[in-house]
């Protein structure tokens, strides 16, 4: 059970004496930044990913990067675990607490300390959230480009400890691609800068090595952030399939094309009902899967380019074409594909989302397979995904409460993310590994790959007390995860082919 | 599936790496050669990546193509080009032409970098060989993924310090629609304020070059924009061949023979430097061929919230990069041990004790 940490597969869990932690953790916080009553801890039982829950020893809710390096100071000096969490948004379970540990919260540290227009930069805690910083840019005709769609809510820090990405990032990058500097702590109380304003730094990209690392190698308590200028103009065009085959031949023709859209989603039947019947956008609900389109820059250019778009969307089989005529339909278009996980809620009490990344070119071929296997475990899965860069996220509906749905949409959500491993993409295109996903990251990687990335981060945390028993399985996980799991006498989707 | 003249010899590099690790003989990793003058000059055994070359798998759809590291760059941008693509970064060509895995090793990148992103931001994934001669393979050929810590792009300006790629999946661009460029007979003061001016707003901007006494401006994209934006700023038409000049650097400043290169923000100005200047990446790069000391160029670099390297000309044994804070080079030495615990891997080539 991945909500239980197991000292046997996961990490030793040290034992520390609490009077000791608490005289130092208050030490080094304010009067109001340790909360220890359990009331106070359970509001941070869980992140996202609410099918596991733990209450942690203690919350610390520092202000300043001198107070993060008291509390880390502390956990390392007594051997006390650390989880560090931004807003809770996370959707993978990164930042799960367990019982014992310290639990991190940055969510006080939410200035932007400095926006700077000439050189379109900002300079930001980690608690700010991220939508705040395109807010604060906007006067000046800016915007931060990751736009992960709990953008509203979702923090910084927690962006780059996931290295988020968002609908605009085939064009535009990922959190890695949009920021400048990090200044880091780590468990032994060391404050660095990684990176800088100018665009590379001396000695190795640690910077980069930090991003997606999902807590496991040091806390962020600055970053700089690069800001991008508003485009002029951005329309969107939906396109309707009959079938997902064609949809999915569509993408490819636009990228081989070398048009390189803002934002390319895909939604498949399933997903484009709920969310009609959610908020009337307005989609063909006979269409098999439709393709939203955005395209930004000059007026003349894009009205070219919607042409050229829709005439290969047509002639790899689009049935239905239209293009926003005014921002408010540009606006529609996208209601029902941000609104499709909310839809899902009125289909079924749960759902679970997952996070894979394949190839392009093998759209058409995982969405049957998923097809097959939801049949399989006797669960519906509605698809929505940033076709752009093949990013799915399958939702699998459940029903919590009933006898052994949980259990089976866990099962359900493996097998296909081993599928997207079978296909040659990846297990998290941008939710992180987490708790989650830690025992598929056994079937992506080595033996020799997992110590390799355990090696890694023994070099920043050698007592590996920064967010044990996440993102990086152990070796005893391994073996175990691999003795249970029956690969159907070989290996599993061996009849796709392997890239 | 494209395939170009190479062959895979993992295996016979592999029992190198064994070999020397076991017998804590450093090794030198040579690709094509072409950038054997950056960074210290270092002793050790020369293991020859160049044999193991070859295209695996380019697909134009998936923006993405696949390689050993011993492949010619010159057959790689070759094959983008019949399909209208390229690399996005502009990797130069010093010579005769280097290789996969020198690219991704040396980090250096083109005029269009500030507009387009580093070397790092294009790597999607590596097979590459640790201290132990084990074959790892980190990140992907898929633009998202976020699964196991971003090792790959630790790869990219690590000097092969880290490990010996043996591939590496880039993610490719599609050429511009249009592209012209522009110069103005103006100084870099002038330039400044024009550039400044310029980046608050949305301009399809992709080159921007002061040679000392002109600015060079390459705007890229789709026709209107690029079409506007060029009218807009007037200026004399250049040729687009000046930007082949730039990236692979072929013009006089770059046959200095001791070349400082100052890597700044944008909006930081250095103090007066002696010698001769080029001012690329907006600013961002600047190329300096001056016989003063190195602690004055680093001195202003560093003032003016940046770092400088001694591109070429070192003498042996003198530093060529910014020295690192005691903190850092500590963490940089364990993230070495980490993947290198043997120390094999162009030991000194970026740092001495590195």
């Amino acid at each position: 059970m991945l909500g239980v940490f197991d000292e046997t597969l996961d990490a030793a869990f040290p034992v520390y004496d609490r009077e000791s932690l608490i005289a130092r953790l208050k030490a080094a916080l304010p009067d109001d930044g340790l909360l220890a009553a359990p009331e106070a801890l359970r509001v941070y039982e869980c992140d996202g990913l609410a099918a596991y829950r733990a209450v942690p020893a203690f919350v610390a809710l520092p202000r300043t990067s001198e107070e993060v390096r008291g509390v880390l100071l502390a956990c390392r000096d007594l051997k006390v675990p650390v989880v560090a969490r931004g807003a809770g948004t996370g959707l993978s379970g990164g930042a799960l607490p367990f019982p014992g540990c310290v639990l991190l919260s940055l969510s006080r540290m939410d200035k932007i300390l400095k926006l700077d227009p000439q050189a379109r930069t900002a300079r930001v805690q980690p608690g700010v959230r991220n939508l705040a910083i395109s807010e604060a840019a906007e006067p000046h005709g800016l915007f931060y480009a990751p736009d992960p769609s709990s953008q509203a809510a979702c923090s910084l820090g927690g962006n780059i400890a996931e290295n988020a990405g968002g609908v605009h990032c085939l064009k535009y990058g990922l959190t890695v691609n949009n920021i400048a500097a990090l200044e880091i702590v780590t468990l032994d109380g060391e404050v660095m800068e990684l990176g800088g304003e100018a665009l590379d730094t001396p000695g190795f990209d640690l910077m980069a090595l930090m991003t997606g690392s999902e807590g496991l190698l040091g806390v962020v308590t600055e970053a700089t952030v690069r800001l991008l200028p508003r485009p002029a103009c951005a329309k969107a065009l939906l396109a309707a399939f009959a079938d997902v085959r064609h949809a999915g031949e569509a993408v490819a023709r636009l990228i081989a094309a070398g048009i390189v859209p803002a934002g390319l989603e895909m939604m498949d039947q399933l997903a484009i009902q709920a969310a009609e019947t959610y908020c009337q956008a307005g989609y063909p609900t006979d269409a098999k899967a439709i393709l939203i389109c955005e395209l930004d820059g000059e007026q003349a250019d894009i009205a070219h380019e919607l042409l050229t778009v829709a005439a290969h969307f047509r002639e790899a089989g689009a049935y239905d074409v239209r293009v926003s005529r005014d921002e408010a339909e540009r606006l529609r278009f996208w209601a029902g594909r941000k609104a499709a996980f909310p839809a899902m809620g009125r289909l079924a009490p749960d759902y679970y989302c997952m996070d894979g990344t394949i190839p392009r070119g093998r759209l058409a071929d995982v969405l049957e397979e998923i097809g097959r296997l939801s049949a399989e475990h006797h669960l519906p899965v509605a698809n929505v995904f940033h076709a752009g860069d093949g990013n799915l996220h399958p939702l699998i509906l459940y029903d919590a409460a009933r006898e052994g749905q949980l259990e089976r949409s866990e099962a359900l959500g493996g097998a296909i993310l081993e599928l997207c491993v079978a296909a040659g993409g990846t297990i998290t295109g941008e939710h992180g590994v987490g708790r989650e996903k830690i025992n598929q990251m056994c079937v992506q990687f080595s033996d020799a790959e997992l110590a390799a990335f355990a090696a890694l981060k023994a070099a920043f945390d050698p007592a590996g007390l920064l967010n044990p028993g996440k993102a990086v399985p152990t070796l005893a996980r391994c073996a175990e995860f691999g003795a249970m799991h029956v690969h159907r006498g070989g290996l599993r989707f061996a009849h796709l082919d392997r890239l | 599936m494209p395939t170009s003249t190479g062959s895979d010899r993992t295996e016979d590099l592999a029992e190198a790496v064994r070999e020397a690790a076991e017998a804590r003989r450093p090794l030198a990793i040579k690709g094509l050669g072409s950038k054997a003058f950056y960074g210290r000059s270092i002793r050790g055994t020369e293991l020859d990546v160049s044999g193991h070359a070859g295209v695996i798998d380019y697909e134009p759809s998936e923006l993405v193509i696949t390689a050993r590291a011993g492949t010619p760059l010159a057959d790689i941008e070759a094959l983008l080009a019949e399909r209208s693509q390229m690399l996005a970064f502009e990797p130069p060509d010093l010579g005769d032409g280097g290789s996969l895995g020198g690219m991704v090793a040396s980090g250096l990148a083109g005029p269009r970098r500030p507009f387009a992103g580093a070397v790092r931001d294009f790597v999607l994934g590596v097979r590459v060989l640790d201290g132990r001669g084990q074959a790892l393979r980190f990140g992907g050929t898929v633009f998202k993924n976020v699964a196991g810590f971003d090792a790959f792009r630790l790869m990219a300006g690590a000097l092969g310090c880290l490990g010996v790629l043996l591939e590496v999946s880039l993610r490719v661009s599609p050429r511009p629609e249009h592209e012209v460029s522009l110069a103005f007979e103006e100084d870099w003061k002038a330039s400044r304020a024009r550039l400044a001016e310029i980046w608050g707003a949305p301009t399809p901007l992709s080159g921007a070059f002061h040679d000392g006494e002109r600015l060079h401006l390459r705007f890229s994209g789709a026709e209107t924009a690029v079409r506007r934006t060029a009218e807009r700023l007037g200026g004399d038409p250049s040729p687009p061949s000046h930007w082949e000049d730039v990236r692979h650097m072929r013009l006089p400043i770059f046959r200095a023979p001791r070349l400082w290169r100052l890597s700044l923000p944008r909006t930081g100005e250095p103090a007066p430097l002696p010698g001769e200047q080029a001012i690329d990446w907006a600013g961002s790069q600047r190329w300096l061929s001056t016989a003063a000391p190195a602690e004055t160029i680093r001195d202003a670099a560093r003032a003016a919230g940046g770092h400088a390297s001694l591109f070429c000309g070192a003498q042996p044994g003198e530093e060529v990069f910014e020295p690192l804070p005691a903190p850092l080079f500590a963490l940089h030495r364990r993230v070495k041990r980490a993947l290198d615990p043997a120390g094999v891997f162009n030991p000194g080539r970026m740092y001495e004790g590195l």
